[in-house]
């Protein structure tokens, strides 16, 4: 039986898939969390595409090239720090809306 | 072989259907859920494509730590509900075609791949020995791509203090986090008092054999700040005020000593950030270790969030 792909073409696949599915989720969806884990979903797209570059620059006994390796390895911990500010950022506008909400409430009556 | 390709098969199906539901899910607590399995999934596909390193650091830190600092947020969707306008079909249709041709676009770079394919794998193994590390990726984030590695803990450190500017005045100077409960379930404290001992033993153990084999500063030190959040959310400590100084020395002290060590390079290997010969790998375990504390002290911090209580008197 011969397979239409190899492993490194079927993760490649599924990073493109990825980047697709995050990319629809971050337009459509309105809600900022939502629009956060739709970011970090293309996210993991682009790295699983970039891991699949590495697994195709195997060679020198390592089984994928390190260099693309280790830039994923700060890709990653940098998208953290975004998602963190980001999760901060719209925490502190919902504080900000509520109260501005119950200000407006004690007004009007 | 076959066996490898339906685990592979398998492995890809789950992971699309995972993330569309993640997309689609109306609840926001279960598309939270649903991003940290697809992080595990995500880890498995990493180390199908020989990349344990970065499988370490998705489960670690793109799967946990993202997931965490996502959970304290969940509340939020549902607040706002109602005063977000839903799309109306057409437009996602537009979307819709707009994604997929983005996929298929992407999709067909990689079903026509460049050949022969291009690497930098043989140039990493050549210089291998001068660094005196076994593990080629802590060669790339110690050595040869060191400047990217400093700037990285820069990142960290930068959103750690976008997150501190979020909080509202009145909180200044006070602890990250809200206050601890006053009563915690006893399980967890149990859990705390047996679970940190070990779990710091294992954070230092990974920073500790990255040198040589899969692991590193990075993941060991999420490790290290996961066991302090766990600490945290037991009762039995609490954050450090975010004015203390001990805290600030432990999250400069990274970058202070790869900046030092940097400068220095100029007098003892004639270049910014070169390392001396003969020293480069103690000088890349002592980096390491100061950068070590930085992280889990800047990662612990981003987790517990800004101040959210009155500072004490």
């Amino acid at each position: 039986m011969t397979f239409p792909f190899d492993t490194a073409t079927l993760y490649g696949l599924v990073g493109a898939l990825l980047i697709g599915i995050g990319l629809f989720g971050l337009i459509v969806d309105p809600k900022p969390i939502r629009k956060i884990l739709a970011f970090n979903l293309i996210g993991a797209g682009v790295f699983l595409f970039f891991g699949v570059v590495a697994k195709r620059g195997a060679g020198a006994g390592f089984g994928g090239d390190p260099i693309p390796q280790a830039l994923v390895i700060t890709g990653i911990v940098v998208a953290f720090s975004a998602t963190a500010l980001a999760v901060t950022l719209v925490q502190r506008l919902s504080q900000e809306e509520a109260a501005a909400s119950d200000a407006d409430g004690k007004d009007r009556p | 072989m076959i066996l490898a390709l339906l685990f592979d098969t398998l492995l890809a199906v789950a992971m699309i259907v995972v993330a569309v539901w993640m997309i689609s899910v109306k609840n926001a607590f279960a598309a939270i859920i649903d991003f940290m399995v697809f992080g595990l999934l995500l880890a498995l596909a990493w180390l199908r494509i020989e990349a344990p390193d970065v499988g370490l650091t998705e489960i670690a830190i793109g799967s946990g730590a993202t997931g965490v600092i996502l959970l304290r947020a969940r509340g939020l969707a549902r607040d706002r509900d109602e005063m977000s306008a839903t799309p109306s079909i057409g437009f996602k249709i537009l979307v819709g075609a707009l994604c997929g041709g983005v996929t298929l676009g992407l999709a067909a770079l990689v079903l026509m791949p460049p050949d022969p394919a291009p690497t930098l794998a043989y140039a990493a193994a050549e210089n291998l020995h001068l660094t005196g590390v076994g593990n080629p990726i802590t060669a790339v984030l110690m050595a040869y791509r060191a400047f990217d590695t400093f700037l990285e803990t820069v990142v960290v450190l930068l959103a750690l203090l976008g997150v501190w500017s979020l909080t509202p005045d009145r909180f200044w100077g006070g602890r990250p986090g809200p206050a601890p409960a006053a009563s915690v379930p006893a399980p967890l404290t149990f859990l705390a008092q047996w679970l940190v001992p070990l779990g710091v033993l294992i954070g230092i153990y990974i920073f500790w054999i990255g040198a040589d084999e899969p692991g590193g500063k990075f993941q060991g030190a999420t490790i290290l700040a996961a066991m302090w959040v766990l600490l945290m959310m037991a009762g039995l400590t609490d954050a450090p005020p975010v004015t203390s100084r001990r805290l600030r020395a432990a999250l400069l002290v990274g970058p202070a000593v790869f900046m030092a060590v940097g400068i220095a390079g100029f007098w003892l290997a004639g270049d910014f950030l070169a390392y001396p010969p003969d020293f480069a790998k103690p000088v890349i375990i002592v980096i390491e270790a100061a950068m070590l504390i930085s992280v889990a002290a800047a990662l612990g911090m981003l987790l517990a969030g800004p101040p959210m209580r009155e500072s004490e008197p």
